[in-house]
């Protein structure tokens, strides 16, 4: 197009037809910036685009992983033996662990067979790299390279050897966006290992600061409370290992304590991480919740909350296994007291545990922990708390 | 057929720019990193106003959004913006002195920075804080060298391509 112009007089560029281009332009760029925040339209578009411009991400980041594969070949014989050497006593202790595992888990599946719940342990798993190439500077985001073509999908689940690293949040056909548990963005459900205390641990923007703002002065945390994974909300499988706990502030005046606590996953110097699913995702298809993007779980888990009865038929719906287990992680919330129930209504801003928070388009009522049809089936099954929890 | 030949200065630039936008830099010099994109926009849209225009504007905010996870269209908006005032007033820019074109090249980079907080605003998304201003400052500081460097090139694809014509 702008060929077309060169044979005019460069002073005369800036006539009726450039100003035309710019309003079109500009009118192009509004439709496609509220198309895109609408979420759904142009998520096929996007992807193709980021596909297309994905060679252009494997070249910047092939220095550094040149760099890294020269490292690695000119490491010398001894070293490479010493690093040998580690790594078989390594995995000899974990198979000697493994071997235990195996056995609890049998037993675990035994007991839950006796409860007549089913929870699966044991998550499928797919390995990622990072590219090493920044995404949004002003975010804690990063690209790995599996896409939905791998089978990767929006609000999976990372991790990696440490603990929990975060989610993707953006599917670009070979490669995703993820979005670090460290976002300001971010919500992540926890809950301690001492006492099985619930709440979510959001990010702050520093990659080794998570933030616990809902727990009220009377909770029972300590420094160095380990945190993990609660699997409430039903993104992130319960059991893997968030963080620590760095420091809990009393603040005179204020209803809530000021905690801080240290990401398990060392979340800048990552390389290599865990994608996991969850066996539910393989059996439950009616939890596409699980993986629509995030404004519409805000939006279902809004109604969820504002009528139980209407979305429990949701949840019953599904099949039996899931509906079981449903009740049964989420019964026992009220059990743990003030605490549960406090975090439950006093967070909305860490509602979605996603972007969909940040629009501030749930209402406080809709955010019954993390964007998901488990809190409804809790509500319904409210009677039913004490015996399943003993 | 000697047009294309004459634009490889412009295709170097930009894919330099893309990569340095997207290379992997420590937290620490994120705030001095300058809009690379931006500015080299700018300095064709300046130098090569009847080949480098509006629609190159828009392309190259779209790979940015894209490249940057940033909603579609939030840098192709303002860097449209940009290249249109630059264009518009590209006679009167290219004749200042050097410190009179950074300030102004300051004035448009400012403005970039401002509509993508406001967009990012109006979205509700989490905007860049400081950090955005403080590359903004870091692009001013930067123009000369860039101004420099990109004169330099330009000059050797329009010092040859007159015996091509």
């Amino acid at each position: 197009m702008a060929l077309t112009s060169v044979e005019r007089e460069p002073g005369q560029l800036r006539s009726a037809s450039t100003g035309v281009r710019f309003i079109l332009l500009l009118v192009l760029a509004i439709a496609l910036m509220v198309l895109d925040h609408q979420n759904q339209h142009l998520v096929e578009v996007r992807k193709d685009l980021a596909a297309l411009l994905h060679p252009v991400q494997l070249l910047v980041s092939a220095p550094a992983d040149i760099s890294r594969s020269i490292g690695e070949s000119l490491t010398s014989r001894s070293n490479l033996l010493d690093e040998n050497r580690r790594l078989k006593r390594e995995a000899l202790i974990l198979n000697a662990r493994m071997l235990r595992m195996t056995a609890l888990e049998s037993e675990n599946a035994r007991l839950r067979a006796l409860l007549d719940s089913t929870k699966k342990v044991g998550d499928n798993i797919l390995i990622a790299e990072i590219l090493s190439v920044d995404l949004n500077p002003f975010r804690n985001m990063i690209l790995i390279n599996r896409g939905g073509n791998d089978g990767a999908y929006i609000g999976q689940a990372i991790i990696d050897a440490d603990g929990v690293i975060g989610q993707i949040t953006r599917d670009r056909r070979v490669s995703s966006e993820a979005m670090l548990i460290t976002d300001v963005d971010h919500a992540i459900p926890v809950e301690l290992v001492r006492n099985r205390l619930r709440t979510i641990a959001v990010g702050t923007g520093e990659l080794n600061r998570l933030s616990l703002p809902y727990l009220p002065v009377s909770a029972d945390i300590v420094e160095g409370d380990l945190l993990i994974t609660s699997g409430l909300g039903g993104k992130f499988p319960p059991g893997y290992p968030v963080g620590t706990v760095r420091s809990v502030r009393r603040v005179t005046g204020l209803p809530f304590l000021e905690i801080d606590a240290e990401p398990a996953a060392a979340l800048n110097r990552i390389r290599e991480v865990l994608l996991i699913t969850p066996p539910e995702r393989d059996e439950t298809n009616d939890l596409s919740l699980a993986t629509g993007p995030a404004d519409e779980q805000g939006v279902i888990a809004e109604t969820a909350a504002e009528d139980p009865g209407a979305a429990a038929p949701v949840v019953a719906a599904g099949t039996p296994p899931a509906g079981a287990d449903t009740t049964n992680t989420v019964a026992d919330m009220p059990v743990t007291g003030s605490n549960a129930a406090t975090t439950a209504t006093s967070a909305p801003p860490a509602a979605a545990g996603s972007r969909g928070a940040a629009n501030g388009e749930l209402p406080a009522g809709g955010t019954l922990e993390t964007t998901d049809t488990r809190p409804a089936a809790g509500a319904t099954g409210e009677s039913m708390p004490a015996e399943n929890t003993e | 057929m000697a047009r294309p030949m004459r634009m490889w200065p412009a295709v170097l630039s930009f894919s330099l720019a893309i990569a340095l936008e997207i290379v992997p830099i420590p937290d620490a010099l994120e705030v001095i990193k300058p809009p690379f994109a931006a500015m080299v926009m700018i300095y064709w849209a300046l130098m090569w106003p009847e080949r480098i225009g509006l629609f190159t504007g828009f392309l190259l905010g779209i790979c940015l959004d894209i490249l940057h996870g940033q909603l579609l269209g939030q840098n192709a908006l303002a860097l449209v913006v940009v290249t249109y005032l630059t264009l518009r007033f590209h006679l009167q820019i290219r004749i200042f002195p050097l410190w009179q074109i950074t300030g102004a090249v300051f004035a448009l980079l400012a403005i970039d920075a401002l509509l993508q907080v406001l967009i990012e605003g109006i979205a509700g998304l989490v905007s860049g804080g400081y950090l955005r201003w403080t590359q903004v400052i870091a692009g001013m500081i930067f123009w000369p060298f860039l101004m420099g460097s990109m004169d330099w090139l330009r000059q050797r694809a329009e010092y040859r391509t007159p015996n091509i014509n």
